[in-house]
């Protein structure tokens, strides 16, 4: 019951922020960061607890966002039907690739998951039913409550990094988490002591996708104009790796520390910078603590205490 | 839209592409098919190397291959570097495998970004006495911006193959991909082989990188359509296979070439990555895998 209460009160706590109503901006930065906590999460529960390096994150939440997009031209969708639509198609993809962990493990999945997002970014661009090459602009409806999308989408981006992480917290604390990092340390031994290696795998990439794709979803409704190039964004992909590396990929935390603190930053930066340097600080970050700090600021914390 | 014609030309230009996709491969079948070190960074050298040529072409007018062979040995240099940065991080602690990946992952990211701050994002090309010619052959026009860099490709794979078949270092190289430790008994020190291979593969992705802006112009994030073409044809060639990734290099030209002619240039994209995927997929040891 603890993680859930702590969930709520979260919850109540961006609720609460949201009825301050402060500066407008800072809901639209803060929805970005909320944002990166859930993808974040999500990439490390493949990438951190299986040991599985996706460099596919642009392709699920590219394709939430087109799950969405085509819901929104089909059948004018409301949002909660695209998030969940969004996250389940995403999910469907998450288990495509957690079959092609049966022939190609390391390395190999990661250079497949990378062309996975240029195969499907060529046949969004082809696709002109949800804009093709010129991207899609979204009429937005006014708002259901809140009277401001900002504010709407801020507090719902709450709600799911807070869903995000109670789920990152219940897979790593039981028998699921144990399991995935016994294979992420030797696959073969794991199979051996009779752990459901495949079962844990599929297990695994689907939730992963279905967060990915579910952060994606109300990306349409946050920037109103959508095109490949900024849906499949190669950012999402060095994000998605360079936060939990940073915070730390063994625990819950680990993402949600790096997604803060480089959101934060980047947040920041973009403003009072520029866009282009602050993905530089992102690159030399995430080459940095690869190098120095393997196991993140979790890991250098424990170190520290250790001593 | 069919006709003889156009298929006739939609192969000759793939196979001329071909050549110069052998010379992008080669470093990688070096690097990532030899050492097994998953050099994700590749691409993002090759494009350094097309904006050295730029640069040097704007400023001095110099032609860009010759660019690149006389930087040849400051990325051989720089190459090593990387390597040693590498093995002392990731390779020496046996943590390669995930982290060495991201490591080179954030090298591309930075290489990308570090280009597009310094040169912006337009699109930049190089001039040159051959660039615009072509010749007719029946029908059939060969334009020297492509045959150019399908020469130096071949050169250069057939240098690589001499090199790693005839000298004393390229035996090495191939010995260090097979076994670390009878090198080692032989009195060569693997780790140094190792370097010199990867600063050799560093240093043809910058040389392949002035053909690329030969062809066509470039900006920082070309290297992202390279990732995938890359690493399709050293696989379908069968990783460390030089004479594979030519073949491998010829097909995925003349798959592009026909694609992009028959069905639009913006598929041409997909075929590198579906025949990725495929590959992977059904046949990972590549068609002339070890």
């Amino acid at each position: 019951m603890g993680p859930v209460l702590v969930a709520l009160a979260v919850l109540a706590g961006g609720i609460l922020l949201a009825s301050l109503r402060v500066n407008p901006y800072i809901y639209f930065a803060g929805y970005v960061v909320l944002q990166y906590i859930v993808i974040a999460t999500a990439w490390n529960i493949l990438g951190g607890y299986a040991g599985y390096v996706n460099f596919g994150t642009p392709a699920f939440f590219a394709l939430g966002a087109y799950t969405a997009i085509f819901l929104m031209e089909a059948y004018k969708a409301p949002l909660p039907v695209l998030i969940v639509a969004g996250g389940l198609v995403s999910a469907v993809l998450g288990l495509g690739i957690g079959y092609l962990t049966l022939r190609l493990r390391g390395t190999f999945f990661s250079i497949a998951t990378l062309a996975l997002s240029v195969v499907l970014q060529t046949l969004i661009i082809n696709w002109d039913f949800v804009g093709g090459a010129k991207g899609f602009t979204v009429i937005r409806p006014s708002p259901p409550f809140f009277g401001n999308w900002a504010l709407l989408l801020f507090t719902v981006m709450v709600g799911m990094a807070a869903a995000a992480v109670v789920v990152a917290r219940f897979i790593e604390r039981s028998w699921i988490g144990r399991g995935l990092s016994a294979l992420r340390d030797n696959e073969e031994a794991a199979e051996c002591m009779g752990v459901p290696t495949l079962r844990l795998k599929l297990f695994a990439t689907t939730i992963s996708g279905f967060f990915l794709g579910v952060a994606g979803a109300p990306f349409p409704y946050y920037v109103t104009y959508v095109e490949p190039a900024s849906a499949f964004d190669l950012n999402y992909a060095v994000n998605a790796l360079a936060m939990p590396m940073i915070g730390g990929t063994t625990t819950w935390i680990g993402p949600v520390i790096g997604a803060v603190l480089l959101g934060t930053a980047q947040q920041v930066a973009t403003v009072t910078i520029s866009s282009e340097l602050n993905l530089l600080i992102v690159g030399v970050v995430l080459v940095f603590f690869v190098v120095l700090a393997p196991e993140g600021l979790v890991g250098l914390a424990r170190r520290l205490r250790g001593r | 839209m069919f006709s003889w014609d156009l298929l006739a030309n939609a192969v000759v230009a793939g196979v001329l592409l071909g050549g110069f996709y052998a010379a992008v491969s080669l470093g990688i079948s070096l690097t990532f098919g030899l050492l097994d070190v998953v050099n994700i960074a590749h691409p993002a050298f090759v494009v350094l190397g097309a904006y050295m040529a730029y640069m040097m072409n704007t400023a001095f007018g110099v032609d860009p291959i010759l660019t690149g062979v006389v930087l040849m040995p400051v990325f051989f240099l720089v190459g090593a570097a990387v390597y040693r940065i590498y093995y002392g991080s990731f390779e020496r602690r046996g943590e390669e495998a995930l982290r060495g990946l991201v490591f080179f992952f954030g090298v591309l990211f930075i290489i990308e970004v570090s280009l597009s701050l310094t040169y912006g994002v337009d699109y930049r090309m190089v001039e040159a006495g051959y660039i615009g010619k072509s010749i007719d052959l029946g029908g059939v026009g060969i334009s020297f911006r492509l045959l150019v860099p399908f020469i130096v490709g071949l050169v250069m794979t057939l240098a690589l193959h001499l090199f790693l078949s005839r000298t004393f270092y390229g035996r090495a190289i191939m010995g260090v991909s097979q076994d670390r430790l009878a090198l080692r008994l032989m009195g060569a020190n693997p780790v140094r082989i190792k370097t010199i291979a990867f600063g050799i593969g560093i240093a043809a992705a910058t040389l392949s990188g002035t053909l690329l802006i030969a062809i066509a112009p470039v900006v920082p994030s070309t290297d992202r359509d390279y990732i995938g073409r890359v690493f399709a044809i050293t696989v379908l060639g069968g990783l460390g296979s030089i004479g594979g990734t030519l073949v491998a290099a010829l097909i995925l030209g003349i798959a592009e070439s026909l694609m992009a002619t028959f069905f639009g240039p913006s598929w041409s994209l997909a075929v590198s990555f579906g025949v990725l995927l495929l590959a992977l997929a059904v046949r990972p040891a590549g068609l002339f895998g070890r």
